[in-house]
């Protein structure tokens, strides 16, 4: 249990960090973005809006820095990040409880679906080195090493222009109302589709490599020649002996680069204009849309705390010795 | 994505190699056709990229009568919306890619090595903070942590961009560093260098720092691809200067002139070709790096071929040996002899 309370201490640790930093940027930065900005709604804006925004990027000279930031923290735990510019004037927690859902189900879904594939194969691909397995190699190379966005592109342009099979954009028909009726599901997991399987296809590519790494690492170690000299089957061996521990380092890879993926398939919603968190933050970006911007970078960075947390759990499971420290 | 800590197997690396052997081993190195691929085109883009606005046909600003003609004898690459060469632009972004992308690797792996190295070597309270620092940034989203610095920046130049990167992209380097020196400051040669007296500085760059060069430089190129990757994405979502020529802008242009729709393929398809390759090439030389640094992976790597020559079938983790009365195999000398004392 020490294993789990350091990593629950660490991870506060981190949301404070996140949400300090989320504080100092715009303190650090030179210029007044907001000043700019008000002018832009003159007269629009209520007094408290602007009170918020001031406290939100620190244009309140009258106070201390350390008692902005205490205000700032209170502000956070009230849910209140501060006024939208770009959908003037929806506050910006509004549009993020909006949006967060689309990215769990399409980021959250994918990311894991492509981490128990790739898992797979790596151990498929790893077991049966040297042979035409490991041709698989080089193609992986490729996927890993162009950016997502750009093979989501590829895929808009083929499977939505050319062929015309599937929806490229949004998240639903524009003509359906979001309810649970049959027909609104189907169209969401039809509009889900092209993104997801792009996602899982551009992400895949780091875990087979990992996880074929790694089976081959452990395959040498003695307890598998044993169990293999015992006449174990050749699949018990594999997954029960081998994949067993070679998996180990992949769960803890999990957590930590959950950040790099999270990154790269926001920019994936970007693409297919998906109303998920990632599309959020590109119109902030185009419209300079500065509280949008940091309230979404702050969700982000807590959603993937939340999932490294999970990812941790999970490897204790896995993992007995650090059950035992304790 | 940066190297794999798990294929760095910290117990591989003999510190106590003799330099004649050091020697063989970099021709080891390049020996590996994985590694030679990559450096060769890693090779090529780096002289488009001194070279490249020399050499392209036209000005990619400029604007002409011929616009969204695919491929063509005048333009090899086709024309934009606004009938810019698509192949000047390419040739002309390549040096904004590879200058952000070198100078935003070195900035972050010298943060990783010094961070990194000293969290490692002086261990206790110092190491717990430097390691806690480093992990809470690789935990924190990289990409919407520079949109949200790049994007309140007022200009956002070439080494502006190069800098906000590496902050955020050191962390992984430094943990990797951490471990490795973690497992390096209690061998017998660094306890001996301190029994002598020597400082601590000299222990920590003479005796230290060459043991970790395989994994700096495998740290390193990864960090560069990370950063080569972070900045097209900034340029192609706009948030960096779309005045300077890079592969993100000509994607940016592309995505708001609906070059999709218009199925104008030539537009987006080389930009992301030339990603694809030189991101290749990158990590061809990491898995280089990783054969180099692990002689298991390397034996996997050379010996699948001359297994399958002499029929053996790998199966299960033991090393294959053939007993038979052949001349041992000239390619790989090394690496099986060493495995086999180890």
């Amino acid at each position: 249990m020490i294993f789990l309370a350091r990593r629950i201490g660490f991870y506060l640790v981190t949301a404070w960090a996140a949400v300090t930093l989320n504080f100092f940027i715009p303190r650090m930065m030179p210029g007044n973005p907001v000043d700019a900005l008000i002018n832009r709604y003159q007269g629009q804006m209520s007094s408290d809006a602007i009170a918020s925004l001031n406290v939100l990027f620190g244009m309140d000279d009258k106070t201390s820095t350390f008692q902005q930031y205490l205000h700032y923290w209170s502000l956070l735990f009230h849910g209140d990040l501060g006024l939208s510019f770009a959908f003037f004037p929806t506050p910006v927690a509004a549009i993020i409880t909006q949006s967060l859902p689309w990215t769990i189900g399409l980021v959250g879904l994918s990311t894991v679906l492509s981490f128990i594939i790739g898992t797979l194969i790596g151990t498929a691909i790893g077991w049966r080195r040297g042979t035409w397995a490991d041709s698989i190699l080089p193609i992986t190379t490729f996927f890993s090493a162009v950016p997502y966005f750009w093979l989501g592109l590829l895929a808009i342009m083929l499977f939505g222009v050319v062929w015309q099979v599937l929806p490229a954009s949004g998240g639903y028909d524009g003509g359906l109302v979001p309810t649970f009726s049959g027909e609104f599901i189907g169209s969401v997991l039809q509009h889900g589709l092209l993104p997801a399987a792009t996602i899982v296809i551009s992400s895949v590519a780091g875990w087979i490599l990992g996880m074929r790494n790694m089976m081959v690492t452990v395959s040498s170690e003695d307890y598998v020649t044993v169990a293999q000299a015992k006449g174990l089957s050749e699949r018990r061996v594999m997954f029960g002996y081998a994949a067993r521990n070679a998996i180990l380092p992949q769960v803890s890879g999990f957590a930590l680069s959950l950040g790099f993926i999270v990154s790269g398939t926001l920019v994936m919603e970007m693409v297919f204009s998906y109303p998920g968190v990632g599309y959020v933050l590109y119109q902030a970006v185009t419209a300079k849309d500065y509280p949008l911007m940091q309230g979404v970078f702050l969700i982000i960075t807590l959603s993937v705390l939340v999932a490294n947390m999970l990812a941790d759990l999970i490897y204790a499971l896995l993992d007995p010795r650090t059950r035992q420290e304790g | 994505m940066a190297v794999n800590a798990a294929t760095l197997d910290p117990t591989v690396i003999d510190p106590a190699a003799v330099p004649a052997a050091a020697t063989r081993h970099h021709l080891v190195f390049l020996r590996n056709t994985k590694a030679m691929t990559g450096l060769v085109l890693l090779a090529v883009f780096t002289v488009l990229a001194v070279i490249g606005s020399w050499i392209s046909p036209y000005d990619p600003s400029a604007l002409s009568a011929a616009t969204m003609s695919p491929p063509s004898a005048q333009h090899w690459l086709g024309t934009t919306n606004l009938g810019q060469d698509i192949l000047s632009q390419i040739l002309v972004g390549t040096r904004g890619v590879m200058i952000v992308g070198l100078a935003a690797g070195i900035i972050a792996t010298a943060l990783a090595v010094i961070i990194g190295v000293t969290a490692g070597f002086i261990g206790g309270v110092g190491d717990e903070l430097l390691s806690a620092l480093s992990n809470i940034f690789l935990v924190i989203p990289a990409l919407p942590l520079i949109i949200i610095i790049a994007g309140q920046l007022p200009s956002s130049g070439e080494l502006t961009v190069a800098f906000v990167i590496s902050i955020t992209g050191w962390a992984w380097g430094s943990r990797i560093l951490r471990a490795q020196t973690l497992s390096l400051r209690r061998r017998d040669f660094v306890e001996a260098a301190r029994a002598n007296g020597e400082s601590l500085w000299r222990i920590v760059i003479f005796e230290i720092l060459p043991n970790l060069t395989a994994i700096i430089a495998s740290s390193f190129v990864g960090t560069v691809t990370f950063a080569i990757l972070s900045e097209i994405t900034l340029a192609f979502i706009g948030v960096t200067s779309i005045s300077n020529w890079n592969w993100g802008t000509i994607l940016f242009w592309a995505q708001s002139n609906q070059a999709l729709a218009r199925g104008a393929w030539w537009w987006f398809v080389p930009a992301g070709m030339c990603i694809a390759l030189l991101g290749m090439a990158l990590s061809l030389i990491n898995f280089g790096i990783d054969e180099f640094v692990n002689p298991r992976l390397r034996n996997t790597g050379q010996n699948a071929r001359t297994m399958r020559r002499r029929g053996i079938r790998a199966r299960i983790g033991f090393t294959p040996v053939a007993r038979s009365a052949q001349p041992a195999d000239p390619a790989q000398p090394a690496g099986r002899g060493r495995k086999d004392e180890a």
